[in-house]
């Protein structure tokens, strides 16, 4: 018997954390996640949610608490936006070198400076690097489901993961999402078990200073150096991408909905003009790819689901019938470009698919974003496709970016 | 082994061949501090030379389990531990943080101030060593005024010591004391109280540090007693509101008698180029503070 | 190194293990070594439970509360304490390489 509720995202995103029962939860308020954690607080305090909530005076400290919390064998949960991510970014680290299952929110918002309240989503492109698996959603129903995997992904490997979702846009906008039952949850998700536990039953110092170079312990062991150290996080990441797919196609066995495991396709398999994006922008490109189809452009579109790890192959063979890719992504890295285009173009170097790739750089500080103008980004390229005279390029969707505007 | 002379845990939580420095103050505290605290106990801390003390990997020289976090976050890294052990029904183990001045001061206050706040059940314990000494003898808001330290090596340091433990008072806290490794059954006893008591309870632990402050390591004990002998260093406990001098400031108190500043302050190298001026200034803002203290014990 | 031979680290984060010595023989440290000497030392010449100040007082807890007092020479840095803090200055610092006598 379905149950299904008009939720914003936000409110999707509090009932999937409730079902997956974690034991603390820390947060700091930010827009646009403050909801989120309100009604978490509302949750605790009406008993709803068994779990500890540390109102943390900063976001710094939010994380910290998930991190400790987790090495004391809780299960965690924290989320952010924006400025708040980017004050926490030390902790991201900490968090994957520690080795920890924490699962996050990142109600995606465009960074500062100057302000924007808006949705973008600069603040966890920006954290790529650190060593998260970085999942994004399409629509609310997505959250929901997508935070019940994450704990499931996280616990498996040891990995932290970011469940990202698009500020306003997603996160106050109402949908249709479908709430999975509670015991089925449960049955999907075993409990907790942490690597290694903080506790005076067998005392251990955990993550002090490594040397450069490996080192014997009192066993004979040869012990880690950082580096070997380091390289077991990325190792685990390799692993993840079957993990990713295992959850997705478990999940869909006992919930009934695939979401694509790490990139998911619309309409690509005789696609020739293919567009690429993460989060609800890929959404709309659906709309659009609908639309160049209706004048006759074979357009699709490849969604990446999960952002890191990278789903190279699998991002290679979404595009293989594809003559000409247009990426769209809300963030970039400067001095460079889009990051979402170069992680595509690197994906596909090696093969031989040489296709000239369109930079979109769109929707920066919550600037609406309408299938219109992504299909007429992507009409653009295919006209210069067919007049054979398509390169790599970048444009800034729908911004003046005249020459007066050199900075 | 003989008869418990001092009446302290004969069990040493902190086994031979650290990396401390030779003479280390902390060392000296943290040995007494884990005798009272017993096995079971769990302990958080920054990068700091405690991070050092407790070893690299894969080795610890200590046999309490211990988690490293980031500079600016050990009191929020206790909160978490506090949190989780209360979620998951585990709430006899005594929760400590344990950060130095550079930690608690500067960069950690906004954590500790936070965790107070939200009377978390945890000890937070600073050692102060008057400077970020892990890193070479930095200064930070913990030195005194006239100190030379590497990052004030020519003009020393222009600025008075940051009353620390009265912005710790002001948290109404179930109980706050000051400690000092020169006179460790006194340390000993306040750290017996502290993990009995439930709350934030707060702890300073003066370490004098040989390189830091530039005095021969074999005086480590002589400028912790000169510096509560002086007044620069007050023992007490604040214990719901109600201040206790303790130890050797009882004594001073009730007979009245404290020596000058001069006496601890000529004796560290650090202190070689404090101007008479500044000299002055430090022993008026001691006066002032031993005759507040006075009055509090008053009640 | 032989790398097929090696115990294999399996940790996946850094857990260190308690153990003596962490930073080696910390012995070797010292330039100067704590010599007791046992007619003046309060516990020793009056074998029975006493002073033991130098216990206390030791950072590394190297200093064993026996009669005779006993130093661990593996692991003391020579700081200097005990033989400043003892009152009958039982204990001398006598250089590395020098003669006790």
């Amino acid at each position: 018997m379905a149950d299904v509720r008009i939720l914003t995202g936000n409110e999707a995103a509090a009932l999937g954390v409730k079902l997956c029962r974690p034991n603390v939860v820390a947060a700091y308020p930010i827009t646009p996640q403050s909801q989120l954690a309100e009604i978490l607080s509302r949750y605790v305090e009406g008993g709803e949610m068994r779990a500890e909530y540390v109102r943390v005076e900063g976001e710094h400290s939010a994380l910290t608490v998930c991190i400790s919390a987790s090495t004391v064998g809780a299960r965690t949960f924290t989320a952010t936006s924006s400025n708040g991510l980017l004050y926490m970014h030390e902790q991201l680290h900490w968090a994957a070198g520690s080795r920890l299952p924490v699962v996050m929110c990142v109600v995606n918002r465009g960074v500062g400076a100057p302000w924007s309240i808006f949705n973008d989503q600069q603040d966890s492109l920006a954290q790529r690097d650190t060593g998260w698996i970085q999942l994004y959603c399409r629509d609310n129903q997505e959250i929901i489901d997508t935070i019940i995997q994450a704990y499931w992904i996280a616990e498996s490997l040891y990995i932290p993961v970011m469940v990202c979702y698009d500020g306003f846009v997603l996160s106050h906008t109402m949908m249709p999402v479908d709430i999975p039952d509670a015991e089925e949850v449960r049955g999907f998700l075993p409990p907790y078990k942490a690597h290694t536990l903080l506790t005076p039953e067998a005392p251990r110092t955990i993550n002090s200073v490594l040397f450069p170079w490996r080192r014997l312990n009192p066993e004979g062991v040869l012990c880690d150096g950082y580096m070997e150290m380091r390289y077991k996080l990325q190792a685990a990441m390799t692993r993840a991408h079957g993990v990713i797919r295992k959850a997705n196609d478990d999940f869909a066995g006992v919930f009934g909905r695939d979401h694509g495991g790490l990139v998911w396709k619309y309409r690509c398999e005789d696609a020739e003009l293919v567009f690429s994006g993460m989060g609800s922008i890929a959404n709309e490109a659906t709309v659009a790819a609908d639309l160049l189809r209706e004048e006759g452009i074979p357009a699709g579109v490849a969604g990446v689901r999960t952002y890191r790890p990278f789903p190279r192959e699998e991002a290679a063979e979404a595009l293989r019938g594809a003559k000409a890719l247009v990426v769209l992504q809300k963030g970039l890295s400067y001095g460079y470009e889009g990051c979402l285009t170069s992680d595509l173009k690197a994906a596909l170097y090696g093969t031989p698919l040489l296709i000239p790739v369109v930079d979109v750089v769109a929707g920066l500080g919550g600037r609406d974003v309408k299938a219109r103008e992504i299909a007429g980004a992507g009409r653009d390229a295919w006209k210069d496709l067919q007049a054979g005279k398509l390169e790599n390029r970048s444009l800034w969707l729908n911004c003046y970016t005249g020459e007066d505007h050199a900075g | 082994m003989q008869d418990n002379l001092f009446k302290i845990n004969e069990t040493e939580y902190i086994l031979p061949g650290s990396r401390a420095c030779q003479g280390c103050g902390l060392t000296l505290a943290y040995r007494h501090m884990l005798k009272a605290l017993r096995e079971n106990t769990v302990l958080t801390i920054p990068a700091s030379c405690l991070c050092v003390l407790h070893g690299l990997y894969p080795i610890t020289p200590v046999t309490v389990p211990c988690l490293n976090t980031t500079f600016a976050s050990t009191a929020a890294s206790a909160s978490g531990i506090a949190a989780g052990l209360r979620a998951l029904n585990k709430t006899d183990i005594t929760v400590v943080a344990m950060a130095g001045d550079g930690s608690t001061y500067d960069m950690g206050i906004q954590a500790l101030s936070g965790a107070a706040e939200r009377t978390t059940d945890f000890i937070y314990v600073c050692y102060d060593n008057e400077g970020y000494m892990n890193t070479g003898t930095q200064r930070s808001s913990a030195t005194p005024m006239g100190a030379i330290t590497t990052t004030t090596p020519i003009l020393t340091k222009e600025h008075s010591k940051k009353d620390f433990v009265r912005i710790m008072e002001a948290h109404d806290l179930p109980y706050l004391a000051t400690t000092s490794p020169a006179y460790p059954i006194d340390l000993y006893e306040k750290f017996v109280k502290a993990k009995r008591i439930k709350g934030t309870r707060y702890m300073h632990i003066y370490s004098p540090c040989p390189p830091g402050w530039m005095f021969p390591a074999k005086d480590t004990v002589r400028m912790g007693q000169l510096a509560v002998e002086t007044g620069i260093v007050v023992l007490f406990e604040i214990e719901d509101g109600k201040f206790r001098f303790t130890g050797r400031s009882k004594t001073m108190a009730e007979r009245g008698k404290k020596q000058p500043i001069i006496n601890y302050v000529g004796k560290q190298g650090r202190f070689r180029k404090m101007s008479i001026e500044q000299l002055n200034r430090l022993q008026a803002w001691v006066d002032s503070r031993w005759n507040d203290y006075l009055r509090k014990a008053e009640g | 190194m032989d790398e097929k031979s090696v115990k294999r680290d399996l940790n996946v984060s850094a857990l260190c293990v308690p153990a003596k010595g962490e930073a080696g023989r910390t012995g070797d440290w010292r330039d100067f070594r704590p010599v007791i000497d046992h007619k003046k030392c309060i516990p020793s010449s009056k074998n029975k439970a006493a002073c033991f100040l130098c216990w206390l007082y030791c950072p590394e807890g190297v200093v064993k509360m026996s009669i005779p007092v006993e130093i661990d020479m593996d692991y003391c840095k020579g700081c200097g304490i005990c033989a400043e803090e003892c009152p009958p200055n039982a204990i001398r610092m006598v250089r590395e390489g020098e003669n006790d006598g």
